[in-house]
């Protein structure tokens, strides 16, 4: 006789959902979806051991189970409480994960440089987003920020230690993707940094993953360092045949040149698929690849810039042949007074 | 067909008698008016050598700042094309080189910025999105010219000329 299914009944800001046993909170809440997800900065679906770190994620417990219907004392990290049947969840529905919430963007943000403008990432990062959801408009810390020189880990990959959110993500993508533990975190607390042993240029096939997972500017691709910013170009959906990866890319075009090439990533930010340097740092021509569709972008985000859901977007003006005429005519006429 | 308003009148049209016929009463009393406007106010002025005060938010041409160092301000961040509705900005960035540090504010900087007067819409909104008050619309009004490539301002019009800050300090408390 086959076992039933074992399904717990979670209630999430009043949404009820019926998930496994040994799902997390968080993995519940986005099987429901929307708003009432928790924003996640560490926690990442394919990296094993991730999450548990920043602690934007925290929820209130209101009912333990249906067993102990006790609420749980303190706010819990949903990317790392494991459900129970009968459990209430408030979200977004409670004041206290609201605050505490602000009160975690305001210590992510206390060495952060704040120079979006300068950043890569900014267009794209989700500090940038949390922060204006939830943070506040000035900072109370009086101190100096830690700064730090920045670092070229291999000649692609940049490594901004002031930006560092100390998320872990690339830490496990090292050592879960690629052989031999060559990057980590060293020192403690305040001065924890980001490293790879004795600056070693990491040459794994995989190791440009990093810059993907990563959820702030620290890690940047150094061949689009500067090139343009992430809202005037246009993400487009690629796929090669790779022999190393499943060559499933977003390609990030200004014109008809490719500035960039990353993982596709999902609505939390997580990629689909890991792909190789290859595919990211050395095929930039539009030849290299099979164009699929213009990325779906979201409605809100800035990247929704001039795209368009088609190559060819329809005309805006009617064709009119005598008007072109007269154009070409008036371009010669200012091209002679040159 | 009646009318709507009620307010029409039927204008009724007589023959000219012999003063309106001679022409010459009416002559004088035009020029009247005219002499008359001799002896009152100007109400122009010669513009271009005497000009009206202006309003003190008054937006004209785009000035890029430099900062009390003289270092460009700029860090070529986007927003300002961005936010601009007419897209009449563009810019290229470089990054700053070292020995550059005195030329530019941070480590990123426009290698190219260009404005289109022909597009701008002088709305300022480009100076309200400038995260690093590197652009004002604080200059005259944009010029006339001739052709429309002129009308493509790059950083040789815009960036402010460099300045010493003491010399313009002592001038202000003096």
């Amino acid at each position: 006789m086959a076992e039933e299914e074992v399904k717990f009944k979670v209630t999430i800001d009043g949404i009820p959902v019926d998930v496994a046993p040994g799902t997390t909170i968080l993995n519940a809440a986005r099987q429901i979806g929307g708003d009432i997800v928790p924003p996640a900065m560490c926690y990442y679906s394919k990296l094993e051991g991730s999450g548990g770190k920043c602690r934007t994620c925290l929820v209130k417990v209101s009912k333990g189970s249906e067993k102990d219907p006790r609420p749980m004392p303190k706010l819990v990290a949903s990317c790392r409480t494991t459900v129970m049947d009968g459990m209430e969840v408030q979200n977004i529905t409670s004041p206290d994960v609201l605050e505490a919430r602000k009160g975690v963007v305001e210590m992510l943000l206390i060495n952060h440089p704040l120079d979006c403008p300068i950043c890569d990432q900014a267009g794209e990062c989700k500090l940038q987003d949390l922060s204006y959801e939830h943070g506040v408009a000035d900072t109370r810390y009086e101190f100096e920020r830690r700064t730090f020189e920045r670092i070229d880990i291999g000649d692609k990959i940049q490594l901004h230690m002031n930006r560092c959110i100390l998320c872990y993500r690339c830490v496990y993508v090292a050592n879960q993707l690629t052989e031999g533990r060559e990057h980590g975190v060293i020192h403690r607390g305040d001065h924890s940094e980001i490293s790879t042993f004795i600056e070693n240029a990491l040459d794994s096939d995989f190791i440009g993953n990093v810059i993907d997972v990563c959820p702030v500017g620290a890690l940047t691709d150094k061949t689009f360092r500067f090139k343009n910013r992430v809202w005037f170009t246009k993400p487009v959906d690629a796929h090669r045949d790779c022999p190393t990866c499943s060559g499933k890319v977003t390609l990030w075009y200004k014109g008809e040149e490719v500035l960039r090439v990353t993982g596709r990533k999902d609505e939390y930010n997580e990629v689909e698929d890991f792909i190789c340097n290859t595919c990211r740092f050395d095929t930039k021509q539009t030849s290299d690849w099979v164009l699929e569709e213009p990325t779906p972008v979201e409605k809100e985000s800035v990247i929704t810039a001039n795209h368009y859901a088609e190559f060819n977007p329809p005309p805006v003006i009617k064709e009119n042949p005598a008007l072109q005429v007269a154009n070409a005519e008036q371009l010669a006429r200012t091209e002679k007074l040159k | 067909m009646q009318s709507l308003s009620n307010r029409k009148k039927v204008i009724e049209q007589k023959p000219m008698n012999f003063w309106e016929r001679i022409y010459l009463p009416s002559i004088v009393k035009g020029l009247g008016i005219t002499i008359r406007h001799f002896f009152k106010k100007i109400p122009t002025i010669k513009y271009p050598e005497e000009q009206r005060p202006y309003s003190k938010n008054f937006r004209g041409q785009h000035s890029l700042k430099r900062d009390e160092q003289g270092r460009e301000r700029c860090t070529a961040c986007g927003l300002c094309a961005l936010s601009c509705p007419a897209e009449a900005i563009t810019m290229t960035a470089a990054e700053r080189t070292k020995g550059e540090e005195h030329l530019y504010r941070e480590e990123k900087y426009a290698a190219v910025y260009e404005i289109n007067m022909l597009r701008c819409i002088f709305c300022g909104l480009c100076e309200e999105a400038c995260p690093k008050e590197a652009i004002y619309l604080d200059g005259p009004h944009v010029t006339a010219d001739y052709l429309r490539k002129d009308f493509i301002y790059g950083k040789d019009k815009l960036v402010e000329p460099v300045f010493d800050i003491k010399k313009l300090n002592q001038e202000n408390t003096n």
